[in-house]
């Protein structure tokens, strides 16, 4: 539950933004990094960025995520 | 890959040669228990160097007494709950949430934003936000405590499980296991809070605390500092994930989460009461406390019978050496805590290592 997910800010309104995870879009919040900025990559957790992250290193938590995603379908799990 | 991983093995197989035992690393992080399994990191550790698992799941350390309140406010017609998916199914008194979602109004929700949206979608009913998680989660409750205040919603409230680790670590230390050696230490958290927070266990306990990513190369790399540090016998405090962590933290947070909570002595599933470990809402904030507002009380209460989790939690027993694991407790239909979320000891070892035998 604490594993946050690495995404790139698209659009950003405010602290509103709407973030790209390995393809997958949602609404996300800055409110915890003023710094960010459309094209940023951040950490996200629980809807919030949470600090921002470089390609290496998103690229390394992308994989791992993928891993552990299969091991929730995997285990029939309900969790998000 | 391959040359990082001989080189780590040298200094684990070098470490346990000039110790002479066994030397216990406890993970302070359920993505690091999953992760250590999926890659299947303990099959090239040395077998004297053993990895236990620590209270590191938010699902698996929240008190049944805390269920139980959840629960006793899901039953009345007034509320919804607006829960975390990984909560819906820990078992408390007379079932789960899940259980309850025929009758009661149970949302699943990803964020606090989308409970205080259902704040305002609903505006004849109050919303009670699940507010667990450790110090990655807090801060958005206060986000969203704040958000309310300011737009004036008056049909919000938290009941605020949030725990903070480094009591937990202490607790461990000085009650329930003294035979830990040494922490990893959670790599998201410590976005948060900076590893700067452990540095009172290295200085007080005289235990190396290391951070580490999650990736199998920097686990064992991690791995690798702590059995080197006991070793030398200078037990330090390191980050090894610099990518993310900082000394400091997340500031920006730390403030938002200071301006909102202060800490109170809380229950911990496993470890019982432990002094200024979990967050309550400060008193300006108190009328978006489902604790004050609705007169609830949070009951500590035993685990079901049989039920070892808090052990386990403390990491004095592998899940196998629980009699209900793989019988009566799967994740299919668990019994205690950490067999619900994927994240919880029980669940990766069914998981990856239901084989493996019974013994320490
Ligand atoms: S296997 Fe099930 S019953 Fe045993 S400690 Fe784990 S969660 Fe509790």
């Amino acid at each position: 539950m604490c594993l946050a997910v690495p995404a790139r800010i698209i659009e950003l309104d405010k602290d509103v933004a709407v973030v790209d995870a390995m393809g997958n879009r949602f609404r996300a919040k800055t409110t915890l990094v003023p710094e960010a900025k459309i094209g940023s990559l951040v950490l996200i957790h629980a809807g919030f960025a949470i600090s921002l992250v470089d390609e290496e290193e998103a690229r390394k938590t992308w994989e791992i995520i993928e891993q552990i995603n299969d091991l929730r379908d995997e285990s029939n799990d309900t969790s998000q | 890959m391959r040359e990082k991983i001989l080189e780590a093995q040298r200094f684990m197989n070098a470490a346990c040669k000039k110790l002479g035992r066994r030397i216990n690393v406890m993970e302070v992080c359920g993505t690091h228990t999953v992760a250590i399994f999926r890659s299947g990191i303990k099959s090239v550790l040395p077998e004297r160097v053993k990895l236990l698992s620590g209270p590191g799941c938010p699902v698996c350390v929240t008190d049944q007494g805390y269920i139980d309140a959840v629960l006793q406010l899901a039953d009345r017609d007034d509320c919804m709950i607006a829960t975390y998916g990984d909560m819906i199914r820990v078992p408390g008194k007379g079932g789960s949430l899940e259980t309850r979602q025929s009758k009661a109004a149970v949302k699943v929700v990803l964020s606090s934003e989308d409970a205080l949206q259902l704040a305002r979608d609903n505006p004849d009913k109050k919303i009670i936000f699940v507010a667990v998680g450790f110090e990655t989660t807090t801060p958005a409750t206060a986000v969203a405590v704040k958000e309310a205040a300011g737009q004036g919603i008056d049909n919000f409230y938290i009941l605020s499980g949030h725990k903070l680790v480094v009591p937990a670590m202490r607790a461990l230390l000085s009650a329930k296991n003294n035979n830990i050696d040494a922490f990893l230490c959670p790599g998201h958290v410590s976005v948060i809070t900076g590893y700067g927070v452990f540095r009172e266990i290295v200085e007080d306990f005289n235990r190396p605390c290391v951070v580490a990513g999650f990736e199998a190369v920097q686990i064992i790399e991690g791995l690798a500092e702590i059995c080197s540090q006991l070793a030398a016998g200078k037990l330090e405090l390191k980050s090894m994930y610099p990518a993310v962590v900082t000394e400091q933290g997340n500031t920006a947070a730390q403030e938002i989460v200071a301006e909102c909570f202060e800490p109170a002595d809380g229950y911990w599933r496993g470890l019982g009461k432990i002094e200024k470990s979990t967050l309550r809402l400060k008193e300006k904030y108190g009328k978006f406390d489902a604790l004050r507002q609705f007169s609830i009380t949070e009951t500590p209460v035993k685990e079901a019978t049989g039920c070892r989790c808090g052990e386990v939690l403390c990491g004095l027993i592998d899940p196998p050496q629980c009699g209900l694991f793989a019988t009566s407790c799967t994740p299919d239909d668990p019994v205690g805590a950490c067999m619900v979320s994927t994240e919880g000891a029980c669940a990766a070892w069914f998981k990856y290592a239901r084989k493996e035998k019974r013994e320490r």
